[in-house]
């Protein structure tokens, strides 16, 4: 039986550390000007529509992308200190954030020519947005029940269905999603769904906003009616999308966003305990810091792997499952943590965040894939499945 | 610096030999225990951590942490990490170490020892790992000049014996007017909890490593282990706990690992006890790997059932020792409260420039 995990403790190049500096004091001008508030995450587009270009500018979107599209083939690692420091402090980033993460990559390895060519420079530019259009009203988890369906037609292919769930649907210019072409086999549940590049703009798309307990808006349900997408959209292969997904998840699953989405209220904690912490106060403070040391720690060493080019599946699905859990459970922790603080007007602007990211800790174990559905690829990546 | 892989191979080679755990579980009588210590000296790993110059292995602090995770992974019950310590302690202070077991110290937040204007060293370590099984100890201590380094004989202590969690001496040692053998001032970037800090990282990469095992042993049982005519390992929610069992022996690696490294080279680029980063990557190993353990451990004996609770079989030397390495040199709840006074005391604006240094 195979169990040996291993996490070589890799440092980040000076290098890399002096990116993160030009990123920080980017980021920091950008908040000095009131451009956003790392502590509360902005909502008006049209600022992420602006930051993005900005980003752009500064060559930190699709850095790791071949030349031969714009991008600049920087490291893995470069990547990884523009985004942390990007999500650390709250920057406006949605319109880059999927298509740099997973879009861009899907296409750089399974797109046609055109598509490559056309799309690729839109994104590293700031100015295309991606959705992901995987869940359906019956099928989340179990992705292979998908029912959306894509017919062939004069020239490409038609889309009827609905997706569900699918973020900033609304904003997005593009979505890569996966439709059904075939019916599974006996053999293969997985066959008959085929991964397509769809225009959001197309003729027959609606999008319609679902609004989250937390206040966001930002999810959707996409309904095709007859929309068409031509023969070079196609993505991959027919019937074959399930061979598609493996490497990307890897990146998708050990990053920082999967430990970093509720940061915000442990550096307000930091500020509210001021130098008074008690010893009740100071020991909370310092398991939860040790806590996030050991998980980003974990997502470096990942981080290393793929640069290296190897496939840790499971390492990856390992620091989801951890960094979710953990970033969920941290507002309840720091809510214990404060049990005794006078309830004063600094208290009470904390309880603004606290509140914030109590209201967005369920998502963060259901989005892009459930604790209960690493914990099985985890299980297989161990040779138990 | 590199990791040594020729000492870790025979290491491994040498604890699997003369103290594998299964042998070690049926063995009638403890004459493992004068085999294993010859054998550790025998091919120096008694000296990993002393200088070259002063007739050490010096094979660096990583690769010399490096060891002891593979002695967690053997349960090894030996003052291995003790002595490591005590030599790369000793070497550190300029002296020369002694052959023999030597314990560690202190060991305990809040043990009081001094050293008087005479030389001589009185007070007292409680919790002293293995001092009944040692002929000396290197302790650092407080004296009217700062800190020092000293070996003491502890023919010479007063010796209370009593047992920790995994039944392994862990007495209270109480000095009163000893001469040392050799002392010297504590080298500089040393700080009052050195040994504490040293002995933490020392006992997060045991942890660690009796926690690989855990899991190597659990997933072998859990793929043998047959009910309602199945393999118990098919079963979802075994696989979830193995899962989550897995989830804790990588993250305990990881950070084990990481203060190993950072011990190495920070203390190497010529930085102090008292480095922020340091005390980051040192402290948070201890606290999360003490965290993981009480998880793995649980997770693990349920996993085995019945069979795992009896004296006969070898998960309770695993897990009963990585529980009880959790209260040496620093508790989790200790160093989670310095690690917090740390973390407030720089503001709340540093916090992520720490992290992110790492
Ligand atoms: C904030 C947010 C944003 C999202 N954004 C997108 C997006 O952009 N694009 C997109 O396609 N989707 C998106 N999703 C959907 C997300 O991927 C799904 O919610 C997720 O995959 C789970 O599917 P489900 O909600 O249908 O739950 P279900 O699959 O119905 O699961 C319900 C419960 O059953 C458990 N369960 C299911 N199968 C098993 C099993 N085999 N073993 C044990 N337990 C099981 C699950 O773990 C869960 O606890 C988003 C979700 C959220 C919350």
């Amino acid at each position: 039986m195979t169990s040996t995990l291993e996490f070589q403790p890799l440092r980040l190049p000076e290098r890399v550390q002096q990116l993160r500096l030009e990123v920080r004091a980017f980021i920091q001008s950008e908040i000095d000007a009131g451009v956003f508030n790392p502590d509360d995450p902005e909502t008006d587009w049209e600022i992420h529509r602006q930051f993005a270009r900005k980003v752009a500018a500064r060559g930190w979107i699709g850095m790791t992308w071949p030349k031969q599209y714009g991008g600049q083939e920087r490291s893995f690692l470069d990547r990884y200190v523009v985004n942390e420091e990007m999500l650390v402090h709250n920057a406006p980033n949605t319109v880059y954030f999927t298509a740099d993460r997973q879009s861009g990559p899907t296409l750089i390895r399974y797109a046609s020519e055109r598509i490559k060519s056309e799309v690729l420079p839109k994104i590293i530019a700031g100015e295309a947005c991606f959705c992901i259009g995987m869940s359906e009203p019956d099928s989340g988890s179990d992705l292979f029940a998908a029912k959306c369906k894509a017919t062939r037609s004069e020239g490409g292919w038609r889309i009827n269905g609905t997706k569900i769930w699918t973020t900033n649907a609304h904003q997005s210019n593009y979505m890569i999603g996966i439709f059904r072409t075939s019916a599974p086999t006996t053999e293969n549940r997985r066959h008959g769904l085929t991964s397509f590049l769809v225009d959001m703009k197309a003729p027959g798309i609606t999008c319609n906003l679902i609004d989250q307990m937390s206040g966001i808006r930002d999810f959707n349900e996409v309904v095709f009616d007859d929309v068409f997408l031509p023969d070079d959209q196609l993505i991959g292969e027919v019937d074959g999308a399930w061979k598609q997904a493996t490497t990307e998840l890897a990146y998708e699953r050990s990053g920082p966003e999967r430990f970093l989405e509720t940061f915000a209220v442990l550096r307000n904690l930091v500020g509210l305990a001021g130098n008074s912490a008690d010893q009740r106060l100071g020991e909370a403070i310092g398991r939860l810091v040790a806590e996030l040391h050991s998980l980003r720690r974990m997502s470096v060493s990942v981080a290393g792997m793929l640069e290296a080019g190897r496939e840790p599946t499971a390492e990856a699905a390992i620091v989801k499952d951890l960094g979710t859990i953990w970033e969920q459970d941290l507002p309840q922790r720091v809510r214990d943590a404060i049990a005794f603080l006078p309830a004063d007007e600094a208290f009470d602007r904390f309880d603004e965040v606290l509140q914030f990211t109590t209201r967005i800790a369920p998502k963060l174990t259901i989005q892009g894939g459930t604790t209960e559905i690493l914990r099985g690829v985890i299980a297989r990546g161990l040779g138990l499945r | 610096m590199q990791v040594d892989t020729i000492v870790l191979d025979s290491a491994e080679r040498l604890f699997q030999d003369v103290a594998d755990i299964q042998s070690v579980v049926s063995a009638k009588n403890t004459s493992w225990k004068e085999k294993l210590w010859s054998g550790i000296e025998e091919n120096g790993l008694n000296i990993a951590a002393v200088p070259e110059c002063l007739g050490g292995a010096e094979i660096g602090l990583q690769s010399a942490l490096g060891i002891l995770r593979i002695a967690g992974r053997m349960a090894l019950s030996a003052p291995l990490a003790e002595t490591i310590l005590a030599g790369w302690m000793l070497g550190a202070a300029g002296l020369t170490a002694p052959t023999g077991k030597i314990a560690f110290g202190p060991a305990r937040f809040g043990d009081g020892i001094f050293m008087k204007l005479d030389g001589t060293v009185s007070g007292r370590a409680s919790h002293l790992p293995f001092a009944s099984e040692c002929s000396h100890a290197v302790l650092l201590v407080q004296g009217h000049q700062g800190l020092s380094v000293v070996l003491v004989p502890l023919a010479d202590a007063q010796i209370t014996s009593r047992q920790s969690l995994a039944y392994e001496p862990l007495d209270h040692v109480t000095f009163k007017d000893v001469q040392p053998v050799a002392s010297a001032a504590a080298p500089a970037g040393f700080d009052k909890d050195t040994a504490l800090l040293m002995g933490a990282a020392a006992r997060s990469m045991q942890i660690a490593g009796a926690m690989e095992k855990i899991l190597a042993i659990t997933m072998d049982y859990a793929t043998q282990r047959k009910a309602f005519e199945r393999t118990i390992s098919k079963f979802q929610a075994v696989q979830h706990g193995i899962a989550q069992l897995a989830g804790e022996v990588a993250v305990s690696l990881s950070a084990a690992e990481s203060a190993a490294e950072a011990l190495d080279s920070l203390l190497g680029a010529g930085r102090g006890f008292d480095d922020p980063e340091l005390q980051l990557e040192v402290m948070s190993a201890k606290i999360r790997v003490s965290t993981a353990i009480r998880k793995g451990a649980a997770i693990a004996h349920q996993l085995h059932g019945a069979i795992g609770v009896t004296n006969e079989h070898i998960l309770h030397r695993l897990t009963l020792r990585g529980l009880a390495w959790r209260d040496d040199y620093g508790n989790e709840s200790q160093w989670s409260e310095k690690l917090g006074t740390l973390i407030c005391g720089r503001g709340a604006e540093a916090l992520w420039p720490l992290l992110s240094t790492r």
